[in-house]
């Protein structure tokens, strides 16, 4: 092809170049408006969802307006109990990092904290002795993955309760109340989850509840990575691991860290110049025991030993775990939250 | 040899010709002058000879000085090769590896608990001490404006940095606050995301020098050749003039002189060509195998250090597409082009002192691998404190295959060392003696060829 035929057709193309910018934008439009909807109806409801599209299903809708409800407590046996019982072990997909939670003391060179505790709980439950338990350590983003490929039996890992995850995964009832909250070094005027936070680098961790809420309300803030999820990502703002936010505020790389309480209390207790802003968590959210869709057997299972470890009040497993790991960084809890259970 | 007969004889046998005025006006220049007289010589026999003396002993210093002058820029690029740019890229290379070394000691010590075996941090140490040195050195060496430069500059820069996250962790893990692995961790994303690629171009930068350096020495000297072959070709066709006006065979003087000028063109042609074998036997026997086997070692390092940061991230680090632990995977691909190098590393290498530790090297892989393989089980089983000790344990660990590897590879390196600094010093051992003996030798075929044809110009007197 000669240069003269090549400018030619571009100057071709450039007179129809109009007409297909208009049916581009046309099509980008259309697709736009008609996504929420086309997502909508995949959804339990989530809250992005317009109020229209989820009562078009109406059954799943009111399944989620109380994610927390999980099935009633039993100790009948299933599948999923079977499989465990066969291997002699059940596999718990934690966190080895994550202080006063789950996190593999350097000295003792064991796994602590208050989730280790409740898998342990379980497995004695399930098979009599609470050694017999093969801690996977998974990281956040690969807790669903995890369960779906059968590599852990149960996620006990700080991990929310929530509609989306819903389908993805069962969840136990709420083993614990949480909530997100700001961290920041003591002297910084971020005041909370709020206009403070404008112009700030903020940093979560990567696909994250708290980075889920920033993309929803940022407040100015700034926490997206420019090459996100490919290879050049540089970790700075979004990063691979919670504890990850620590090291980059201490190195005065972000500003703020935005993340679970109760997470960011193991952070706090490991660097006193930082504390949780605000007075409260901006958003409610409960822990569950996750295990993989349709395991019920399982889940009603767990939902009983939960019931043993709250009962007991000041006395019971659960506060003394609490007692243990937790009141120092997050004081005041009089008890575990109250179970709750679906109605049909 | 037949000539024809009246080809042989020459105009200015002729005394012909008017006689050109002696009297020569005052104002005009001094080239004019020269230049007019010697016309005037030119149409005796004597004052031709007179010429054609001096032309030759022009010839033959020419030809002298531009085999002096090209052969010492050639020893000395020789000479570059062997003792600036090769121990530059040797520097290079040293540096690159104790970056790689220093965060595999890192590593290792961070897992072995708390309280790191003083061995190890010792050669983390030494390492960042090796490092740091070697930065200032080549700083020494390079121009302010070469990319190296700005290897330089990003290393010294970073370096302080990564030992600050490296102490910080430390400080953390003595604790036993988890804090102290993410600090590894972003330590570890350091050194391998900015300093090792520094540390990988300043090594190219040094190693693309060296072989500049060596393909200047190898050029051959055209221009030296191409003086020799004229000077000479000046002396004969003097002879065969001499023989044929004279009949005599042999005029002492120029024969010597040309037989100093055939001395100094045989030499050169000689010199050189064993410099240029030397060299480029330096360059693909030692050098080729010296690059492969440094990168070899740096991949081993990196796949060792990701081998511990598995341990220390227990997951908490994927892969962009969020499938697969990132360190494991940073793992396997550092040992399938560990794998790759030793294998050209073994085709490269020559006899058994070259080829025996390589095949150490392989063997240690292998079973590195096994062993490797055999740990993650464990691990996955959820049996931490077994994979640890078959990583870091003493006996039967992947650290002390490892350590097979490294111990090999320092072995195969010092070999090609050693053949690489032989042969190139061979190479510019051959060019020595070459400038001043050609110096020497014109000098002397100068007067003898001057010497020559005053023997002829005496004659006439």
């Amino acid at each position: 092809m000669t240069r003269a035929k090549v400018w030619a057709a571009r100057r071709g193309l450039r007179g129809w170049g109009g007409v297909t910018g208009m049916a581009v934008a046309c099509a980008v439009t259309a697709s736009l408006t008609l996504l929420p909807l086309a997502h909508g109806d995949g959804t339990f409801g989530g809250q992005t969802t317009g109020q229209g599209v989820t009562s078009a299903v109406p059954a799943k809708a009111e399944a989620c307006t109380d994610p927390e409800a999980s099935l009633l407590p039993s100790t009948a046996d299933g599948p999923a109990i079977e499989k465990i019982r066969a291997r002699g072990k059940l596999i718990a997909g934690v966190d080895q990092n994550s202080f006063r939670w789950g996190y593999r003391d350097p000295e003792s060179d064991t796994l602590e904290g208050f989730d280790i505790d409740l898998v342990r709980a379980i497995a004695k439950d399930i098979l009599g002795d609470p050694d017999a338990v093969i801690f996977r350590a998974i990281p956040t983003n690969q807790r669903i993955t995890a369960l779906e490929h059968d590599k852990v039996d149960v996620v006990v890992r700080t991990m929310t309760i929530n509609c989306k995850r819903l389908e993805q995964v069962s969840f136990s009832t709420a083993y614990f109340q949480a909530g997100q909250q700001v961290l920041a070094p003591k002297e910084s005027r971020i005041t909370g989850y709020d206009k403070s936070l404008a112009g700030k680098r903020v940093c979560t961790a990567e696909g994250s509840t708290a980075f889920e809420a920033l993309e929803k309300q940022s407040y100015g803030a700034v926490f997206e990575d420019e090459h996100d999820g490919t290879e050049r990502d540089r970790d700075q703002l979004t990063v691979p691991n919670q504890l990850d936010c620590l090291v980059r505020l201490q190195l005065g790389e972000v500003d703020a860290v935005v993340t679970d309480n109760a997470l960011a209390a193991g952070q706090a207790a490991q660097d006193p110049a930082v504390e949780l802003k605000g007075d409260k968590p901006f958003t409610t959210e409960y822990y569950g025991v996750a295990a993989k869709l349709g395991a019920d057997d399982l889940v009603a299972r767990v939902n009983q030993v939960l019931v043993d470890y709250r009962r007991g009040g000041a006395d019971s497993p659960w506060m003394r775990s609490y007692q243990n790991w937790l009141a120092a960084g997050l004081p005041g809890i009089k008890g575990p939250p109250a179970p709750k259970y679906r109605s049909n | 040899m037949t000539y024809p007969p009246n080809g042989g004889s020459p105009p200015e046998h002729a005394p012909g010709g008017p006689a050109a005025p002696v009297t020569v006006p005052a104002q005009r220049g001094v080239v004019a002058v020269a230049a007019e007289r010697l016309r005037t010589a030119a149409t005796t026999e004597p004052g031709r000879l007179q010429i054609i003396g001096a032309v030759l002993a022009l010839l033959v210093v020419a030809f002298g000085a531009v085999t002096a002058l090209e052969v010492s820029g050639r020893a000395s690029a020789a000479d570059d090769v062997v003792s600036r740019s090769q121990p530059l890229s040797a520097d290079a290379a040293s540096i690159y590896r104790s970056l790689a070394d220093a965060d595999t000691m890192a590593a290792s010590g961070f897992l072995a608990g708390a309280q790191e075996p003083a061995d190890v941090h010792e050669q983390y140490e030494e390492d960042i001490r090796e490092a740091s040195g070697l930065l200032v050195k080549a700083a020494a060496h390079t121009d302010a404006s070469s990319p190296s430069w700005d290897e330089i500059t990003t290393l010294n820069k970073l370096l302080p940095e990564y030992t600050g996250l490296i102490e910080r962790a430390r400080a953390n893990n003595r604790q036993g606050l988890p804090l102290g692995g993410a600090y590894l961790r972003y330590a570890n994303q350091k050194m391998t995301n900015e300093l090792l690629p520094a540390a990988e171009r300043l090594y190219a930068a040094e190693t693309g020098r060296l072989g500049n350096d060596s393909t200047e020495a190898r050029q051959w000297p055209f221009l030296s050749l191409a003086a020799g072959i004229v000077a000479l070709a000046a002396l004969v066709w003097m002879q065969r003039r001499n023989y044929r006006r004279t009949n005599r065979v042999f005029n002492h003087g120029l024969l010597a002189a040309t037989a100093a000028a055939t001395v100094v063109l045989l030499w050169l042609a000689v010199g050189h060509t064993v410099a240029r074998a030397e060299l480029r036997a330096a360059m693909t026997q030692g050098q080729e195998s010296l690059d492969v086997l440094n990168k070899a070692r740096i991949n081993s390092l990196k796949a060792r250090a990701n081998e511990n940061l598995t341990l220390v991230a227990r997951g908490a680090v994927l892969t962009a597409d969020g499938t697969q632990d990132k360190y494991e995977t940073d793992y396997s691909t550092g040992m399938k082009s560990l794998g790759a190098q030793l294998e050209s590393a073994g085709r490269l290498a020559d006899g058994t002192p070259g080829s025996e530790p390589v095949a150490k090297a392989v063997s240690g892989v292998s079973e590195w691998q096994d062993r490797h393989k055999k740990a993650r089980t464990t691990d996955d089983q959820g049996d931490y404190e077994g994979a640890l000790e078959q990583i870091i344990g003493p006996k039967g660990s992947t650290g002390e295959s490892f350590e097979q590897v490294d111990s090999a590879l320092r072995q195969a390196l010092a070999h090609e060392q050693g053949e690489f600094t032989a042969a190139a010093s061979d190479g510019r051992g051959a060019l020595g003696g070459l400038p001043i003996g050609a110096a020497v030798l014109a000098v002397l075929g100068a007067v003898a060829a001057i010497v020559g044809v005053n023997r002829r110009l005496s004659e006439y007197r």
